[in-house]
């Protein structure tokens, strides 16, 4: 399935921007940045599991937000894409 | 039915392969190119000359990611192998078998068998297809010799009489391959298999296929546990994967050459993507290959209903289906190893 992950976190401190730097950092390990703090995530759900728990480990919920949207299996049809910033799709044939 | 995961496969030559976090990075001159994370991909296969990072090769090893070698025109180079996973026990059995003609003879009669179906059924459906097109009594003359091949595989004794049975059935298989080609005659013609190197496109096209498949299925068969080393049908040699080989059997006809078949009738391969070598070896050029893995890509994501399991599975993931019936039959779990049987 596809999972849409975005985040805000506040760094008005240091110890935000820090959160910030680890969020963003395990955001691409799972998924493709499409926007600065936007990502796509092909996933399965066990996967899925894994980034949340990493994630809330991170992030101070009084002051920062995390937003995950379930696109499910039938993403393509969901997702429309204007102006620049290609993104690819992992499910595609890779090859370059 | 476990989901197949996608294959990235690296043709640009100065492409150097990399880790970073949980991805794969492809450098190119040091600038990213592409950047995919590791938990989406089944294998990375590579034709590139620059390589992989020993970081990377380390973690692929340890997801269990299949990461191949192959030269520029598509020869297997090597594999990067991790520590052992799976059962010992397992293992040792596979390896006693190995050893033992009369056990190895009787795995080797369900994969031949299997394969002599497959090729079979690969002539029967051409005919299907377009019997107004061809020759259909040689092609059903050959559907008959092989028949008759495949009575004769349960009463075999040794495994050189069953190489000698499939070698029949081959001839009879390859003998009308030429008839099923009917697009741009001139071009794609079959007169016999050649191959180190293959001389012709259709043979070219093949052997890059073929290339392809067994490293799915030494995949297939490392993560179910199996050594892709110790065959049945194939005798051991050093470096040769002959339990890969064995388990390719049963899927060259309906997956290979079926695949080589339809895209050249549909005509997404032509003549000019294919260069002759002065030792006459053809190989193709980089828009080829390139179209040719697009289509082998989409093919391995269609559907199918595996006959044994009578469940749903891309044709990609056959080969790991295969290879853990295969351990489940060394296991003695079953009593027979159900070899894939294309419809």
């Amino acid at each position: 399935m596809m999972v849409l992950i975005t985040y805000d976190v506040n760094t008005e401190t240091a110890a935000g921007r820090k959160r910030l730097r680890q969020v963003a950092k395990q955001c691409v390990n799972f998924g493709q940045r499409v926007q600065n703090s936007v990502f796509e995530c092909q996933v399965d759900a066990a996967k899925m599991r894994e980034i949340e728990e990493r994630l809330l480990k991170i992030i101070n919920p009084e002051l920062d937000s995390l937003r995950f949207y379930n696109l499910g299996n039938g993403y393509k049809t969901k997702i429309k894409h204007v102006g620049a910033k290609l993104s690819f799709d992992v499910s595609e044939p890779l090859i370059i | 039915m476990r989901k197949l995961h996608n294959i990235l496969y690296v043709t640009h030559p100065d492409a150097y392969l990399s880790l970073d976090g949980e991805n794969a990075v492809i450098l190119e001159k040091d600038q990213e190119v592409k950047r995919i994370p590791l938990h989406n991909l089944e294998g990375i296969i590579t034709f590139g000359y620059t390589g992989a990072s020993p970081a990377l090769m380390h973690h692929c090893a340890e997801l269990g990611i299949a990461l191949t070698f192959l030269s520029a025109h598509g020869r297997f180079l090597c594999r990067v192998e991790g520590e052992k996973h799976g059962n010992i026990l397992l293992r040792k059995e596979q390896y006693r078998v190995s050893d033992d003609e009369n056990r190895s003879l009787e795995a080797a009669r369900y994969i031949v068998c299997g394969k002599l179906y497959n090729e079979r059924a690969v002539l029967l459906r051409a005919m299907r297809d377009h019997s107004m097109q061809f020759d259909c009594e040689k092609i059903s003359n050959a559907a008959e010799r092989i028949t008759r091949a495949i009575t004769m595989t349960e009463k075999c004794l040794t495994l050189e009489e069953l190489r000698g049975i499939e070698g029949e059935a081959a001839n009879a298989y390859f003998g009308v391959f030429d008839l099923l080609i009917l697009q741009n005659k001139n071009d794609f013609f079959w007169c016999g298999r050649t191959r180190r190197p293959p001389t012709d496109n259709v043979n070219a096209l093949l052997s890059f296929c073929y290339s392809l498949l067994t490293h799915d299925c030494a995949a297939g068969l490392e993560s179910a546990g199996l050594d892709s080393y110790a065959g049945f049908l194939h005798r051991d040699r050093p470096g040769r994967q002959s339990l890969a080989l064995d388990l390719m059997e049963e899927f060259r006809a309906p997956m290979c050459d079926r695949f080589v078949l339809s895209i050249i009738n549909t005509r997404q391969v032509n003549a000019s993507g294919f260069l002759q070598k002065e030792n006459s070896a053809v190989i193709m050029d980089d828009n080829t290959r390139r179209d040719v893995l697009v289509a082998w890509q989409k093919r391995k994501q269609e559907e199918i209903i595996h006959p044994f399991l009578g469940e749903k599975a891309e044709w990609g993931v056959l080969p790991l289906v295969q290879a853990q019936l295969l351990a489940r039959y060394i296991r003695g779990d079953i009593d027979a190893y159900p070899p894939f049987l294309w419809r």
